[in-house]
């Protein structure tokens, strides 16, 4: 599949057209339907907790939210696809994928109410916090390939960057190290056309992102990111490629980011009503939801009867982390050392004292 | 005069420098189309053109990287970096070249950029977003590190920055991008940068502060009066070069002398303030110099922020104490 879509040759990967219908049959991923099934659900969980978390933010109840509208297809694939040893090195935009390692969306709503705690995945094995210093993270993943290598580990590093992360250093020495390297790293680049206001065009005036690959001397393939399907035949290609030894491998996921940059963000200041509209028939649960259904695997009445069911469960968790106690004095200052220094621990002892005469203060101001 | 808030007074400072220097360019990530995301650079490419205002890649190396080249070759670039916690990336530019270009080439090259960077907490943002890390940008020889209190300080302070043959880091406090008014004068007027502004006078203890935390003092000073405390308030305005002359001259009149901050405490401006307390006006000190910083702890996020961040009461409190002392 590398050879046939070599990113030089201007093609991007397809199985699955706009109507859901199989175009590449030859590429069509082997897959249970019970599997593709779970991985459609997961990303209708995904969705739906998305676009929640953007009303939640409307009433106030969480800070800024960066919206993974009408990506859920590349987070949803890696999530298919990830084991428990495999690592995720995540930016800030891929919540299917989070959530199918384990990260629960109680976690994911406490972090964005503004909680360091919602970085602490309980449950969840090898996955980094939200990397908020675009690109930052991947170097991290090349380093993570590294120990992954040298202790001769079975496990394979999903990194996510978007397109305008392509235009960072540490981007471009994060591949370079790991095509030196040679260490089992995915590098998904989820082009959604935008880094806020900014279209790719003005990111780089190379062709493609995918062919930054060659440069690098590392297996590249630009994808189309709104097809699960064809998302999944490329992540599983690429973990064998990674487990054999041949990695990395570098993967453009083509998409639209379909909601506003953040919930701080307004759209319409550069980009049209019209463009848009015009990828609103790529959606890629629609599509995948066509074909599940003329496969007879799904129907819009199980869908209507799964939804209030998903919305109840992740009320459930938003009003968990809403209710997950103060934010004490001390959590300010903890987990910064190993072992807090004495003059950490001083500042804390007069903040305390401070905190004291000032309720007595208020209670004063209170009495007068 | 005009009604302005400091975004405004920012957007008219750039407005007056582009129009009336053509080697004015500026750019950086999302300044162009969307005008920044705090709107500081509004409607200037519609009026001077992508060429000279325009959006970079994303990459902050990058932008400070080319503007020191633009810089040394006939340019006055004017960046954004988009947030303080992702200059970073830009670090190894800025302490490595564009502060010691003048000196590396014994005057032949200098470098006349303006990077300017909204910083500061109290917004209720993300991780990276609220930090005061002046002082680490103050510890850079060759760099010049300001920050406006008022629209009508950034106006002046912008201009008297884009005019400078030396870089400047301009600070902006975004907390207060819009929440201050006021009349601020039309067309082009300066502001030295390396002064600081006295801008209460009092005589029982002098107050410095600078960026967002002039408020806060302010309305902690409102409360020190009902108790008969007469505060001296200054407003620094420059981190580097920084004006020994007026702080000096008021801790001999006060006695007492309190630095706020946002920024971690060790190392930090404060620290600086009260060394020249010391050095200058050591005969006259009534108590230890004094600071109400940020704790030396990662700003934590909006949940735990109000911990950190410095309000009227936490000075009050520095107030009382050293008074009392
Ligand atoms: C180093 C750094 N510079 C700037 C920013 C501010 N910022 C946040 S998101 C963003 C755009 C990112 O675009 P892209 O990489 O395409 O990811 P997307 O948001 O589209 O998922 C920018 C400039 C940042 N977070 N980090
Ligand atoms: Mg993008």
């Amino acid at each position: 599949m590398f050879k046939d879509y070599n990113p030089s040759d201007k093609k991007t990967f397809q199985v699955m057209n706009e109507e859901g219908k199989i175009v590449n049959k030859q590429h069509m991923p082997e897959i249970t339907p019970e599997r593709l099934l779970k991985a459609y659900k997961d990303m209708l969980f995904a969705r739906t907790a998305d676009l929640m978390t953007v009303s939640y933010q409307r009433q106030g109840r969480i800070y800024t939210y960066p919206p993974n509208y009408g990506q859920e297809a590349i987070a949803g694939a890696a999530g298919a696809i990830m084991r428990d040893q495999d690592w995720m090195v995540p930016a800030f935009r891929e919540m299917g994928a989070m959530l199918a390692k384990g990260v629960t969306l109680k976690e994911l709503f406490l972090y964005f109410m503004g909680n360091e705690e919602g970085s602490n995945f309980k449950n969840a094995k090898n996955v980094l916090p939200i990397s908020v210093p675009i690109a930052s993270q991947y170097v991290h993943a090349t380093g993570i390939g590294y120990s992954i290598k040298y202790k001769k580990e079975n496990s394979v590093v999903y990194a996510f960057v978007g397109d305008g992360g392509t235009s960072e250093g540490d981007f471009h020495e994060a591949v370079n190290f790991a095509g030196v390297w040679r260490v089992p790293v995915i590098f998904i680049i989820q082009n959604n056309q935008y880094g806020i206001s900014t279209p790719v065009k003005v990111q780089t005036a190379s062709e493609s992102l995918a062919i930054k690959s060659i440069a690098y001397g590392v297996k590249g393939i630009r994808v189309d990111g709104n097809d699960f399907l064809a998302m999944y035949k490329a992540l599983r290609e690429s973990a064998d490629i990674c487990s054999k030894g041949e990695g990395p491998v570098l993967i453009e996921a083509v998409t639209y980011r379909k909601g506003a940059h953040t919930t701080s963000d307004d759209p319409t200041k550069y980009r049209t009503k019209e463009e848009e509209e015009s990828w609103d028939i790529k959606d890629p649960l629609k599509r995948l939801k066509s074909y599940l259904i003329k496969e007879k695997l799904w129907s819009e009445k199980m869908e209507e009867e799964l939804l209030p069911q998903y919305k109840q469960e992740i009320d459930r968790q938003f009003v968990e982390a809403e209710n997950f106690g103060e934010y004490k004095a001390e959590d300010v200052f903890m987990h910064h050392y190993a072992e807090t220094p004495d003059d950490l621990k001083e500042q804390l002892s007069q903040y305390n004292r401070f905190l004291q005469w000032r309720e007595t203060r208020i209670k004063n101001e209170a009495k007068k | 005069m005009k009604i302005m808030n400091m975004v405004n007074a920012l957007n008219d400072a750039l407005d007056i420098k582009l129009a009336d220097d053509k080697s004015v360019v500026v750019y950086g990530e999302d300044v162009g189309v969307e005008g920044g995301v705090f709107r500081v650079t509004e409607g200037l490419q519609q009026k001077y053109g992508v060429e000279r205002v325009f959006d970079s890649p994303l990459a902050e190396s990058g932008i400070v990287g080319s503007a020191v080249g633009m810089a040394v070759s006939g340019l006055r670039p004017v960046v954004e970096m988009q947030f303080c916690g992702f200059i970073y990336p830009a670090f190894n530019q800025i302490i490595s070249h564009a502060s010691r270009m003048r000196n590396r080439s014994r005057g032949k090259y200098e470098t006349p950029i303006v990077i300017r960077m909204p910083y500061g907490g109290g917004i209720n943002a993300l991780e990276h977003h609220s930090e005061s890390m002046e002082s680490i940008f103050g510890h850079i020889p060759g760099l010049k590190v300001v920050v406006p209190s008022t629209p009508h300080d950034a106006k002046g302070m912008m201009i008297s920055a884009i005019e400078s043959n030396d870089t400047i880091l301009f600070m902006e406090p975004k907390r207060i991008y819009r929440a201050i008014k006021q009349e601020v004068q039309e067309g082009k007027y300066t502001i030295p940068l390396g002064k600081a502004n006295v801008l209460s006078p009092g005589s029982d203890v002098t107050v410095v502060a600078y960026g967002a935390m002039v408020r806060e003092v302010q309305r902690a000073m409102v409360m020190a009066k009902e108790q008969g405390i007469s505060v001296e308030l200054i407003d620094l305005r420059s981190i580097y070069p920084i004006d020994k002359e007026t702080i000096a001259k008021s801790v001999k009149k006060t006695g007492r002398v309190i630095t706020v901050t946002e920024g971690p405490r060790t190392y930090g401006v404060a620290s600086e303030i009260s060394q020249i307390a010391v050095e200058e006006a050591f005969l006259h000190l009534e108590a230890p110099p004094a600071r109400v910083t940020g704790f030396d702890t990662i700003v934590p996020l909006p949940k735990g922020e109000y911990h950190y961040m410095q309000d009227p009461y936490k000075i009050l409190y520095e107030i009382e104490r050293i008074v009392k002392y």
